[in-house]
């Protein structure tokens, strides 16, 4: 067996028992290979006794899962309403131009840090107060 | 040694709290980190003897410790901001430790539930009816109604369910009361399992709250033993708006697609796994501590305003200058609101626009200050209150781009079970650009004669668009199985009606977010 499928088939025994436990293996499968590819809801659907077509259903439903890994550091920045009045728009271009090719620029909606945004995320950091220099610095430095 | 406290809340330290409490613990301080006082412009705060200093950097340690800080702010309690508050649900916020269950068992902690074991389900229900406790979330349903028919179903196991993923935009205060008071929650959800004779419970909470999470599961790990036999546990989901929506949580937390289910039957007599389910938000939850403790129909009944019983967390979001979270009574107008305790916009310029309720509330005009914090005031002036969520732009604002964002928002997050939502919203965002390019052109990207009333020649007028966007905003209100679809049409029509000008004026499309 691979490592891949020895490691998923850890995931689903640590979570097979719970009430639901769908999410909560595909979650760990996401932290753990950066995305959940055929593969994995292949294995995932065996382990749980489903049809690949019910594990990928779900996966496509759900934002956080991705098809492929990208090796790249990704910076999630908030562009919904309450950091949009505090001026993200004006700054992503900013962002943009930092991350080039190297680092992966995705949009959230919402972090919770909406009286002091622009906020960014980077991993499990949070970042607010951003203007064009400092979300530059934040991405250059992911 | 000095006694220096300071905030662990994540907007704290996202603001650089870390860094700072590192400072303070070289020169030799103690430091606690506690929850917030909600004052987020002045965050991180450090707290010293009762007296403030924020928003503190590493360059002001030495000066705060020699009494000679420009940041200092006074006294805490006696901050404006402060002082007019009238809090039960944050009454801890920015005095104990989060996960300190010292501090909580000396702030009145677990006494609302040792009171709830000894009065029994009958007498709890009532008591949470009594204080007319309502959900926080969209529609505030009673709270105490939705537990009398979990504890009447028929079923032996029950659920009580914590939908911790209300993430709208502009609201804050679940995190914070996660964040900050973890206890509070989980002794809720205890009360409730004792209520309706549920012997599980999730918290199902977003991925776009790390620190909350972590928090949860800390707190749930210390107080395993008070709250038995009844057992908690964390799920956290995969960021997808839709699943705040109580019945596409069930679905999600079920493993589902979080689809939304069609009501009846309703979660309380068939929930999670089919069984009887509570499902309530954080802030109703938290609430009940409090309300067992005390006695249902003395101090949270008589708080409030009309029917909307007990105070409301108001949080201050966007362009405002003393932005965070405030809790009040009901009945508090939105002018007060905006530039009495929040100060105005934070960049100095005019309110253009409010908009109350997060994502899928209306947005208000400065006419409209007057309007009262009550879910019925609300409701007439085609508004909602939501999550008390209220986010504040500058007139440099585009309400027409804001208008486009609602709508593409709408399409991104539908979770695609009915018509008027999945693809109403992609027409939406069509419309709206359309209108904002001066009507549809003869030779625009879609030229579809066959349409019912696109003149066969000249396109269509943007008067024209506006009519057909107001059709499309009233069959997604009414066609919509829930929020999402059903309550887009607030913030979209709302920008129409009070700046026009905005959809019609500028020639130019608005940038594409994504
Ligand atoms: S309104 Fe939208 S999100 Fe709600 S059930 Fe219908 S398609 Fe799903
Ligand atoms: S809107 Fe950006 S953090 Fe809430």
């Amino acid at each position: 067996m691979s490592d891949k499928s020895t490691r998923i088939g850890e995931i689903v025994a640590l979570h097979h028992h719970r009430e639901g436990p769908l999410l909560p293996i595909l979650n760990d499968v996401q932290a753990a290979f950066g995305c959940v590819d055929a593969e994995a809801e292949a294995l995932i659907a065996k382990g749980l006794n489903l049809s690949r077509a019910d594990v990928h259903g779900v996966v496509s439903f759900y934002h956080d899962y991705k098809p492929q890994a990208d090796a790249r550091p990704v910076v999630q920045v908030c562009r919904a309403e309450a950091c949009k009045a505090r001026g993200v728009e004006a700054i992503v271009a900013a962002a943009e131009a930092a991350a080039g090719a190297r680092v992966k620029i995705e949009t959230v909606y919402c972090l919770g840090l909406c009286s002091a945004g622009p906020a960014a995320r980077t991993g499990d950091d949070l970042h607010i107060r951003l203007d064009a220099q400092s979300i530059a610095e934040l991405v250059e430095n992911a | 040694m000095t006694l220096v406290k300071i905030s662990d809340d994540a907007l704290a330290r996202a603001g650089g709290a870390d860094r700072l409490a590192a400072a303070f613990e070289a020169k030799g301080c103690e430091v606690h980190r506690v929850s917030s006082w909600g004052m987020h412009w002045l965050e991180p705060l450090v707290e010293i003897d009762g007296q403030g200093f924020g928003p503190a950097t590493l360059a002001d340690v030495e000066a705060i410790l020699a009494g000679t800080s420009d940041k200092a702010i006074g006294t805490i309690t006696e901050h404006p901001f402060i002082a007019g508050q009238v809090r039960y649900t944050f009454a801890r916020a920015g005095k104990t430790r989060p996960l300190s269950m010292e501090d909580y068992a000396a702030t009145g902690g677990w006494a609302g539930l040792t009171r709830a074991r000894q009065i029994g389900s009958e007498a709890i229900v009532a008591e949470v009816t009594a204080s007319g406790l309502r959900g926080r979330g969209g529609a505030g349903f009673p709270t105490g109604i939705k537990w009398d028919t979990v504890r009447k179903a028929p079923g032996d196991r029950k659920y009580i369910v914590c939908n911790a993923d209300e993430g709208d935009s502009g609201t804050f205060a679940d995190r914070a009361l996660m964040e900050g008071d973890p206890f509070a929650l989980i002794e809720g959800m205890a009360i409730a399992a004792n209520a309706v004779g549920a012997q599980q419970g999730y918290i199902y909470l977003r991925s776009e709250y790390p620190d909350a999470i972590r928090k949860l599961n800390a707190a749930l790990d210390l107080c395993a033993d008070i709250i038995a036999p009844f057992k908690c546990e964390v799920r956290v989901g995969a960021g997808a708006y839709v699943c705040g929506e109580e019945t596409s949580l069930l679905n999600s937390l079920e493993g589902k697609r979080g689809e939304v289910r069609a009501k009846p039957p309703l979660p309380a007599l068939e929930g999670f796994l089919g069984s009887p389910t509570v499902v309530n938000n954080v802030l109703s939850l938290a609430a009940v501590p409090h309300i067992l403790t005390e006695g249902g129909s003395s101090a949270y009944q008589n708080i409030g305003f009309g029917r909307s019983r007990g105070t409301m967390p108001i949080q201050l979001a966007g362009n405002i200058r003393h932005g965070g979270l405030y809790e009040i009574g009901f009945g508090v107008t939105l002018g007060q609101l905006v530039n009495d305790i929040g100060g105005g916009t934070a960049s100095g310029r005019p309110v253009k626009a409010v908009q109350v309720g997060g994502p899928l509330g209306a947005y208000l005009h400065p006419d409209q200050f007057d309007i009262v914090f009550d879910y019925e005031t609300y409701t007439a002036a085609d508004a909602l209150i939501g999550h008390g969520g209220i986010t504040v732009f500058d007139d440099t604002a585009d309400m027409g781009a804001m208008a486009r964002f609602a709508m593409e928002f709408c399409a991104a997050e539908s979770c695609g079970k009915c018509t008027p939502c999945r693809i109403g919203a992609v027409r939406g965002v069509e419309i709206i650009d359309r209108i904002r390019a001066g009507g549809r052109q003869r030779d625009g990207v879609e030229v579809l004669p066959q349409i019912h009333n696109a003149p066969k020649d000249a396109g269509r007028e943007a008067a024209q668009e506006i009519g057909l966007l107001t059709d499309l905003c009233e069959t997604m209100k009414f066609g919509s199985l829930c929020a999402l679809g059903g309550f887009t049409p607030y913030p979209v029509m709302s920008a129409l009606k009070n700046w026009p000008e905005d959809f019609t004026g500028r020639s130019s499309l608005p940038e594409v977010t994504e």
